[in-house]
């Protein structure tokens, strides 16, 4: 299976959070997700021109796996400003289970009450573990088990396949 | 004393924290990582909502055998930052025989299905005690054991000197008083030599000094003018007239004119050294008022420090126990 080039996935994913948001009150705001969503982000907050700072988000202190992981060894710090009342752009590089969605949507929430969140992801990988959908998807691509995809950058972004020893819990 | 040596009861399987109960012989990136997520927690208490929901569901208990309001009140704030439950115990020092107090209390607050202890106690070994005789998967914190360690105190002053002074290979650090009855210096030595400082200097009264310190790789001065010159940071430790069991001291008046931070001996510092204080402090004992409310003080900073700290270190080390317990199935 050949994987998709990031930069061509980068421009749909522009046309289509422009079209989504063309007629939106609120201010939009972007949120990227440690590591890869925020590289994502980096160059989808370019190529939207949005004038307001890009957010980051790192979700450690939420997970769902932390009873049976403990926590993550590099935590970075989440910054991100006053997302109250505005359109959130949440951007991650794979949604798969989307636990990590969830995390971050708890997390979100302990800043604020936005007016609506918009999920952006640059591939969707399909074996959901939760009902949570992205409204804007680079590719959806099909992976057997013991495949996973993992996204490299932030200069280049670059997309490769790797194979996982065992049924590990999903990103 | 084999209880206190240096051991490796406090890490798991993979080397992840699992208690905390001194900064001895612990690893560079190990305190490093410990800095790193109490620094991301710092973020966290910036927010309105203060609480994450790391350890929900959890019951920490804080078993204080001797009295503190700072530490036990930053250790509640960040359990309860951490959606863990918190039960607040008090316990006075019984006379009776310590280790079997010890352990009658422990395995009542066991039956609870009590998830952590934080521990305070008078006597040097406790925390690594019930670390040792404690039911697997509970986590143990050493909240100051006697005059061993006080190792989240060290760990929150490393935090302040780091956002403050930036990395340790370039800091001269003085730390001054009473290093005899200090846990605190003791666990600040450990951490300053593995995060990488090169000059650390104690500086007090040869009463107050132990014989040995210089083997930790510190270097002992009885002169604070001698002492502070080129120093980055200053840390000014409590006299402990509590734990002092002979004349160690002619009298306060002395010990301030000869040991006291005053702005004139502050002088001989760097400029832009901090002052650093673990609390509670003495006004014109250890330190001038001037000095502890003055520009170049971070006292409060350490206060502030003291809850992303703990709450970091509280959820290393109740993760630790997790990936224990998934360990034995």
């Amino acid at each position: 299976m050949s994987l998709p080039q990031p930069a061509a996935l980068l421009d749909k994913m522009t046309r289509d959070l422009q079209n989504l948001t063309a007629q939106e009150q609120n201010e939009v705001v972007m949120i990227g997700i440690h590591t890869g969503g925020a590289w994502v982000a980096q160059q989808l907050h370019q190529s939207l021109k949005l004038d307001n700072d890009l957010g980051s988000l790192d979700i450690s202190f939420y997970r769902d796996d932390f009873t049976q992981k403990g926590l993550h060894p590099q935590i970075k710090s989440s910054t991100l400003g006053d997302i109250e009342g505005k359109t959130v752009i949440l951007v991650d590089d794979v949604i798969m289970s989307g636990r990590t969605i969830r995390a971050a949507m708890n997390e979100l929430f302990d800043y604020g009450r936005p007016a609506k969140i918009i999920l952006a992801c640059l591939l969707d990988t399909g074996r959901r573990e939760l009902p949570i959908q992205a409204d804007v998807v680079g590719e959806r691509v099909t992976l057997a088990d013991d495949q996973r995809i993992k996204l490299s950058g932030p200069e280049p972004l670059a997309l490769s396949m790797a194979t996982i020893a065992k049924q590990g819990s999903p990103a | 004393m084999s209880l206190i040596t240096p051991s490796h009861i406090q890490l798991n399987e993979e080397g992840r924290l699992k208690h905390f109960l001194t900064t001895e012989g612990l690893s560079q990136p190990l305190l490093t990582e410990i800095l790193d997520t109490a620094d991301s927690f710092i973020s966290t208490q910036e927010r309105n909502v203060k609480t994450v929901p790391l350890l929900r569901g959890k019951t920490v208990v804080n078993l204080f055998f001797e009295n503190s309001t700072r530490t036990r009140s930053t250790f509640e704030l960040a359990a309860k930052r951490l959606s863990a439950n918190i039960l607040n115990l008090d316990i006075a020092r019984s006379a009776t025989s310590k280790g079997e107090t010890l352990m009658d209390t422990l395995w009542n607050l066991e039956s609870m299905y009590s998830d952590m202890f934080v521990v305070r106690h008078a006597d040097s070994g406790a925390a690594h005690f019930i670390a040792q005789h404690i039911t697997p998967n509970v986590a143990v914190i050493n909240a100051g054991d006697g005059r061993h360690a006080h190792p989240t105190q060290a760990m929150l002053d490393m935090l302040t000197i780091r956002r403050e002074k930036g990395p340790f290979e370039n800091l001269t650090v003085a730390i001054v008083g009473d290093i005899l009855h200090s846990r605190v210096a003791r666990s600040q030595i450990y951490a300053l030599k593995t995060l990488g400082s090169t000059d650390i200097r104690v500086i007090g009264p040869n009463t107050l000094i132990p014989k040995d310190i210089e083997s930790l790789g510190v270097r002992a001065y009885n002169n604070m003018a001698q002492g502070l010159k080129g120093v980055d940071v200053v840390i000014m430790l409590r006299l402990q007239k509590e734990r002092m069991q002979a004349a160690l001291l002619p009298s306060e008046a002395e010990y301030y004119r000869l040991f006291g931070l005053s702005t004139d001996k502050l002088a001989l510092a760097n400029p832009g050294a901090i002052v650093m204080h673990p609390g509670p402090i003495n006004r014109g004992v250890e330190i001038e008022s001037a000095v502890a409310d003055g520009p170049q003080s971070v006292i409060l900073k350490q206060v502030s420090n003291g809850i992303p700290m703990r709450m970091a270190v509280m959820a290393m080390a109740m993760g630790g126990q997790n990936q224990t317990r998934q360990e034995e199935g």
